[in-house]
């Protein structure tokens, strides 16, 4: 068939791609290290100063690595949330999970200082960041099932979305006004994203969280298909719905909210990339498009961060910053010149 | 093999359909009895808002009914469990497929989904059932399309193909000749007739077009505000059952020719 020799080849040539992005990735950066050096560093033979070495094994290539799990634990997401409501505009930052992730951690970062102490410290480790904010996400998402089961208008469900976001703006606000100002400067930093400054043990834990969520999507992968045609017609073909559709919320919420709290808030990939993939591949399997959207939202991401990185500078850009001067564009370009997205 | 021709495929025994609405349950058609035997066309007939898409949602057990019993071969359909059910009832909805970037092949070949593993793999079987079910609709030209380049007849035959595919004994299809022109509503009708003639399947559609069902129906489920009735179609219209079927003011039925006409 054509059309998978096509598919075949868009994989090679996508995993060859995301292969040169994380080459790219890591020799870029505020220090010069030539590319030579790079390879070595990877490779375990060693670059020749310590630094370089240290920078690229406890910097560069954790934070690669956090680029490519974000990317490809999005993008799914997006994918997972577009499917189940049937919605193209669907998302993890559209639908408010994102805003869902900010509030649990909002409650966490900022009302740690009322438990304070030992208990506040035991709340600020890396698991019970994950843990609220997979928590808070996971409740948006509940909410919003909630409404469409109401209501089965879809701009409905993007609307609760915003107003989710809203909701959750002001939830913070609150916050910010009753807690000192140490903690809302953390708080605020973690808004801004940030792939870098992750520890190994963090990129463990990260991984953790989208291989279960990933593991939870290719499980689904058969159920996701026929949802494809509705929800009655799924029921028809012998898909248990309720199953099904609590399977995709957990998956959304780990990686989402797994995610979210590593990395803060990132716009727009998670609802760009699947529409992106959809212009290569011309496939609606999942166990199509889940492979495709994770190597695209990998690439996608590695790209972002090194922009952000602004090479050979000092300075950082916000990676949510960069994600969304890339992603509306390119939302907005696919709505003009289709003058309608499919999913 | 007479008593295997005569086992009906699905009865329905003085079944109640209609909706709960705030603790009350709403009857919107009551006392239906039939049996649908193999091979045989079953048209649903009636005026908009008499309860077709109501009884058809009870068929096929996506809705509860309030009163009586529905049988699908031998077993009681609340009983059967979905997966199975899959692989006795297939349905055409009036929804079209809510992914239109599904190619035509992709829509059929979810109809084997009952089939296959977790990852939907398919094997000699489905690929075989796959491509006749596109043969036997005409849309294997149409194979490569996506649902959003079709016409409207084009996507009705698709979806009727998904439903081949399925490969189930018995299917049912909600309206399948709204948003058609004449060509394609006799085109859809010959299909299912053929379908159940040519494979021995029991299939059961509702329609506005009662002077096509009367043509080819072997069997008309007659829809009335006060009854509904279940016979073969000339005998319903020597019982003069179509006359009740709209206001007789507005809409009058001719006997002979067995067709309806504009009061002037």
């Amino acid at each position: 068939m054509p059309g998978r020799q096509k598919h075949t080849f868009y994989f090679w040539l996508l995993g060859t791609a995301l292969l040169i992005a994380l080459f790219f990735n890591v020799s870029m950066g505020s220090v010069h290290i030539p590319f030579k050096e790079v390879i070595g560093a990877i490779f375990g033979g060693g670059a020749n100063k310590e630094t370089w070495n240290y920078i690229i094994t406890e910097y560069r290539l954790p934070k690669a690595i956090t680029a490519i799990l974000t990317g490809s634990g999005l993008a799914v997401s997006g994918l997972l949330m577009q499917t189940l409501f049937r919605n193209p505009l669907a998302g993890p930052f559209v639908l408010g999970l994102s805003s869902g992730a900010s509030l649990g951690v909002a409650v966490l970062i900022l009302g740690a200082g009322a438990f304070g102490g030992l208990l506040g410290g035991i709340l600020m480790s890396q698991w019970s960041l994950v843990v609220a904010s997979a928590i808070g996400s996971f409740l948006v998402l509940l909410a919003v099932l909630a409404v469409t089961f109401r209501i089965k208008d879809t701009m409905a469900i993007l609307i609760i979305g915003l107003m989710f976001g809203s909701v959750t703006a002001a939830v913070v606000a609150v916050l910010s006004y009753f807690t000192n100002a140490e903690r809302l400067q953390q708080f605020i930093f973690w808004s801004f994203g940030s792939l870098g400054n992750q520890s190994w043990s963090g990129v463990l834990i990260l991984t953790i969280c989208c291989v279960t969520g990933l593991l939870l999507a290719f499980g689904s992968g058969k159920s996701l298909n026929a949802l494809l045609l509705g929800e009655n017609y799924a029921k028809s073909m012998g898909v248990h719905i309720k199953k099904t559709t609590v399977f995709i919320i957990l998956a959304t919420s780990i990686l989402a909210g797994g995610i979210t709290a590593f990395v803060g808030p990132i716009a727009f990939v998670g609802l760009a990339v699947p529409h992106i993939t959809r212009q290569f591949f011309t496939s609606s399997n999942h166990f199509t498009l889940l492979p495709a959207v994770m190597l695209v939202g990998g690439i996608l991401m590695l790209l972002c961060d090194t922009v952000a990185q602004l090479p050979y500078s000092e300075y950082t850009l916000p990676i949510n910053a960069i994600t969304s001067l890339l992603g509306a564009p390119v939302v907005i370009w696919l709505l003009v010149r289709k003058r309608k997205l499919l999913f | 093999m007479a008593a295997e021709k005569t086992h009906p495929i699905l009865c329905a025994t003085d079944v109640s359909v209609g909706y709960f609405s705030k603790k009350k349950s709403v009857i919107v058609a009551e006392n239906i009895t039939f049996n649908l035997k193999k091979g045989e066309l079953i048209g649903v007939v009636g005026a908009n808002g008499v309860g077709k898409s109501t009884l058809l949602r009870s068929l096929v057990g996506m809705q509860p009914i309030l009163k009586g019993t529905i049988e699908i071969n031998g077993k009681d359909l609340t009983k059967v469990s979905s997966l199975v059910l899959a692989t006795q009832l297939s349905v055409v909805l009036t929804e079209p497929p809510a992914s239109k970037n599904l190619t035509v092949r992709e829509l059929v070949t979810l109809g084997r989904q009952p089939y296959t593993n977790w990852m939907g793999a398919l094997s000699e079987t489905d690929i075989e059932k796959i491509t006749y079910a596109l043969e036997v609709t005409d849309t294997q030209k149409l194979a490569h399309k996506k649902c959003f380049e079709l016409s409207d007849g084009q996507l009705q035959r698709a979806t009727i193909a998904r439903a081949l595919a399925q490969d189930t004994p018995f299917i049912v299809l909600d309206e399948p000749t709204t948003h058609l022109d004449l060509y394609h509503r006799a085109y859809v009708l010959k299909l299912l007739k053929r379908l159940t003639k040519d494979l021995n399947k029991t299939i059961l559609f509702s329609t506005h077009e009662v002077d096509l069902a009367i043509q080819l129906s072997d069997q008309l489920i007659v829809m009335t505000p006060s009854e509904v009735y279940f016979d073969e179609p000339c005998k319903l219209i020597a019982a003069e059952k179509f006359d009740s079927l709209f206001p007789k003011d507005t809409i009058d039925f001719d006997k002979n020719t067995g067709r309806f006409s504009i009061k002037q």
